[in-house]
């Protein structure tokens, strides 16, 4: 048996300790949310947060996570809430939206860290995550709202 | 509001509708008054619409939505007519059915920015009958005119009295009623939701990861399959060894498919551990030793051969002799990977008596009759249910993936999903053909193109199960883009030799015109440079009965500032295309930072007709510039011993975002009939791109991608 602390719930999984994050997750727990693209850690559609960082769950053998906090999209709100999400939904970001639980986490981590990011900051952070639809633009100008949004949520 | 009755044509294409709604149970033509009170949801005028009584409106949307948009694109235009009340409306993804073929297709499938095409005269008509029926049922209770009604959001109202009845209220009435003869379609000044920005019904689902996706299906006791496929392309199965994998944990089976092995287990991770591990002896087949440049060759001894002659006006030959200036030039474009974030993927359900299928599908149709060829079932018990697709372009309108999750259901009665590894997806996809181009023009002393010869040699998707040079065969997809350029050039002669090298092609966004703008929007900047032209005049010029050419052409240039000064190292390139019923120029900006290029914005105008959804059509041509970048920058596909070289997001990398350029859209207002939106953009901006950096050069860009330059 696995013990891992999904979105502040304490799981076991009957799964080989290798089994990649992603697998467990999906298969094991049935949260497909954090979705499979390459498999090898180049594309970021799997990405969580352990410990409010960004994993690419897809190489990530659950045995490595035990004992740490992992947030997926399913958990960054319980109401699209966070305001990462809210500014998505503003800008109208997503097209196919496969990439989207990726690029989410990976902004939110950003903005965890760097409140006010710059563009160019964005762009390096951000090319991590990759999108075929070629959302963006649109990911930049919901980046930078969501800052925004983020800013009032502290000051209200 | 404009008459339009619904003529014996409209009453045939309708009553397919009907026909097929009627296998379903939603009959066009109207219900007694037993059966309407009977009925759990009140009113089902058509296969489209149905509306509860408590005024929910759910709509049924035979498209796929791949990231286009389209699942509230089509949703607008049924609600418009409608009158419906934005604010409740349900869209969901129809099941197989006749009833939902799509008209220009004459099947159920979403391809070729097809479907505002082919679905706006009907489904405005549809939208309209329910609604006049909705009226009458009110005027009737009211025993009122019922010219003396008006619907809005979902309801009737009677101005004079001051009566309202919600849709919800007069539903069971309405059904009881027959469907009108005649309908009133609104004038474009009329609408209250086509032409505006609205929100997309599935953005909420796709940022808090509820939307499901053929990846994410889930059924009680589903079980998950990888199939092991043959390293050389279009190999089979010699012998393999199922022992070893059955004892490994997790593993149920271990099944022979006509795709190859499939390992069969409780999670994908099994599966995957399982189908690594399998020994498997393989028949290399016909496409061993093959490699790229063989490939290349034989389509350079295939362009001398006489092909078929796709456009031909005045005199090719004499043309060129009698120009001051000529100029002969080779393009080639590569095999391109579709490359869907989502992988391939497909989930069975195949019992005894029953198939059901849970897709990521661009092809229900295509998709239900493999199922129905490989069970046995009949039509009638092989349900489709489409799901989300993370990414389409083209690659979802197969049926490879679906066949090999039949094939894996059948094998052990139970249901299966089996999912593609990214390998699998790109080593196995069905690429963008490769062609060899080899282009001779001539100008006049006056600086005029007077010849323009442009010879293709490549890959058939239409034909390309003969294998080889196809002497005397035609794809229309392989001169798209090339036969229909608009320059009134007065020796014009495009030709066109299959030769099939045995590497399977497909649909890729965009298509033909995906490649041929490339070569022939380049080749022009060629020959304008040849005749000390400006690239843009020297269009414009040619120009003449293609008004909707030139104004993209003009108000790209115009929102550019095409031709004026630039930073240093900077320069501008142009590009025009038609495809798909719509037109769309471009302007790059670029530069060359250590040998590459850099895309620093882009300028493009778009005429699609008239607006379904203006934001949406924004965010298609962003999609199409990056999708485009991806290809003219920086991805190929090569062969080597008959395998796909690249693999992975390594080997064939996409678009980042800190390469994405500045994106500005400009749309044209126009009354014409809508034209697609998912693809045109795609093909100019590789010429845009390549003529920014022949300028900026001085050397054209005969082969992309682009990886080096300067």
């Amino acid at each position: 048996m696995v013990r891992l602390s999904i979105n502040g719930v304490d799981r076991e999984l009957d799964m080989d300790p290798a089994t990649p994050l992603l697998w467990a997750l999906r298969d094991g727990l049935r949260l497909t949310g954090t979705k499979y693209s390459c498999g090898i850690a180049q594309c970021g559609a799997c990405l969580v947060l352990v410990d409010g960082k960004p994993v690419h769950s897809c190489t990530t053998p659950i045995s490595s996570v035990m004992n740490r906090k992992i947030t997926t999209i399913e958990g960054l709100s319980a109401d699209r809430s966070h305001p990462v999400q809210q500014a998505w939904i503003e800008q109208e970001v997503p097209q196919c939206g496969y990439c989207h639980s990726g690029q989410i986490l990976a902004a939110a981590a950003l903005l965890e860290k760097h409140p006010q990011p710059s563009d160019t900051l964005i762009d390096e952070v951000m090319r991590e995550v990759l999108c075929r639809c070629g959302t963006y633009p649109r990911i930049r100008k919901a980046i930078k709202r969501a800052a925004e949004l983020a800013q009032s949520d502290k000051e209200a | 509001m404009r008459s339009c009755k619904l003529t014996r044509r409209d009453f045939i294409k309708v009553s397919t509708l009907a026909g097929g709604g009627l296998l379903m149970g939603f009959p066009f033509t109207g219900l007694t008054k037993a059966q309407s009170d009977k009925a759990d949801t009140a009113f089902q005028p058509n296969a489209w619409i149905s509306i509860g009584t408590d005024d929910k409106v759910t709509l049924q949307v035979a498209s796929a939505e791949m990231g286009q948009g389209i699942l509230t694109g089509i949703a607008m235009i049924l609600a418009e007519e409608l009158d419906a009340d934005w604010s409740r409306v349900k869209a969901e993804f129809a099941p197989a059915d006749k009833a939902y073929y799509n008209p220009m297709f004459g099947r159920q499938a979403t391809g070729g920015s097809t479907a505002v095409r082919a679905f706006w005269n009907p489904l405005r008509k549809a939208g309209a009958a329910a609604r006049e029926m909705l009226l009458q049922a009110a005027a009737d209770r009211w025993q009122v005119d019922p010219s003396d009604c008006r619907t809005e959001k979902s309801k009737v109202i009677h101005d004079d009295s001051g009566n309202q009845l919600a849709y919800g209220e007069l539903v069971r009435a309405a059904a009881t009623l027959p469907v009108p003869e005649t309908v009133f379609l609104k004038e474009p000044d009329e609408f209250v939701l086509l032409g505006k920005p609205l929100p997309r019904l599935d953005t909420p689902l796709k940022v808090d990861g509820s939307a499901v996706f053929g990846m994410d299906v889930q059924l009680e006791g589903l079980l998950s399959a990888s199939v092991a496929r043959s390293p050389t392309i279009g190999g089979k199965v010699k012998s393999f060894d199922a022992k070893p994998v059955l004892a490994m944990p997790g593993v149920k089976a271990v099944k022979q498919i006509s795709s190859g092995v499939a390992v069969i287990a409780e999670h994908y991770w099994a599966a995957k551990q399982g189908r690594d591990a399998l020994q498997i002896e393989w028949d290399e087949g016909l496409n061993k030793g093959l490699d790229s440049a063989r490939i290349t060759a034989e389509f350079a001894k295939a362009i001398d051969s006489d092909g078929v002659v796709e456009r031909d006006a005045g005199d090719i030959e004499t043309a060129l002799q009698g120009a001051a200036k000529t100029l002969e030039a080779v393009y080639t474009v590569p095999f391109q990977a579709h490359a869907c974030m989502e992988p391939m993927n497909a989930t069975a359900d195949v019992r005894s008596g029953s198939c059901d299928l849970y897709l990521p599908t661009q092809n229900q149709t295509r998709s239900q009759a493999a199922a129905i060829q490989l069970t046995g079932l009949p039509e009638e018990k092989v349900k489709v249910h489409t799901t989300y697709l993370g990414g389409g372009f083209g690659r979802r309108g197969d049926d490879d993936f679906v066949k090999d999750a039949v094939e894996c259901s059948m094998a052990v009665a139970k249901p299966v999903k089996v999912i593609w590894s990214r390998e699998d997806d790109i080593l196995y996809d069905k690429f963008r053909p490769a062609t060899y181009n080899r282009l001779r023009g001539g100008v006049d002393a006056d600086g005029r193109i007077v010849a323009w010869e442009h010879r293709i040699a490549g890959a058939s998707i239409m034909g390309q199960k003969q294998r080889g040079l196809v002497p005397g065969k035609s794809d229309w997809s392989n001169t798209e883009g090339a036969k229909n350029i608009p320059y009134a050039i007065p020796n014009l002669q495009v030709r066109f030799a299959m030769y099939n090298p045995g590497i399977p092609v497909g649909f890729w966004r965009s298509v033909g015109s995906s490649q041929n703008a490339y070569i022939t929007e380049c080749f022009f900047d060629e020959l304008a440079s040849l005749a000390g032209q400006d690239p843009l005049q020297a269009r414009l010029e040619l120009m003449e009965g293609h008004p909707r050419h030139a104004g993209v052409l003009k108000l790209a240039a115009e929102k550019a500032g095409f031709g004026k000064k630039l930073t240093q190292g900077h320069a501008q390139g142009i590009a025009v295309a038609e495809s798909f019923g719509s037109f769309v120029a471009q302007v790059a900006e670029v530069s060359i930072q250590r040998g590459r290029v850099r895309v620093h914005r882009v300028t493009c105008a778009v005429d699609c007709g008239m607006i379904v959804n203006p934001d949406t059509i924004h965010a298609q041509m962003e999609s199409a510039i990056a999708f485009g970048l991806t290809s003219t920058l920086k991805s190929e596909i090569t062969i080597k011993d008959g395998r796909t070289v690249q693999s992975n997001f390594d080997d064939f990398p996409l678009l980042h975002i800190d390469e994405m350029p500045e994106v500005d859209v400009h749309i044209m207002q126009s009354d014409e009939a809508p034209g697609g939106i998912g693809e045109p953009g795609v093909p100019p901006i590789a010429p845009a791109v390549a003529n920014a950096v022949f300028a900026l050069t001085g050397k054209p860009i005969r082969s992309i991608p682009i990886r080096h330059a300067g």
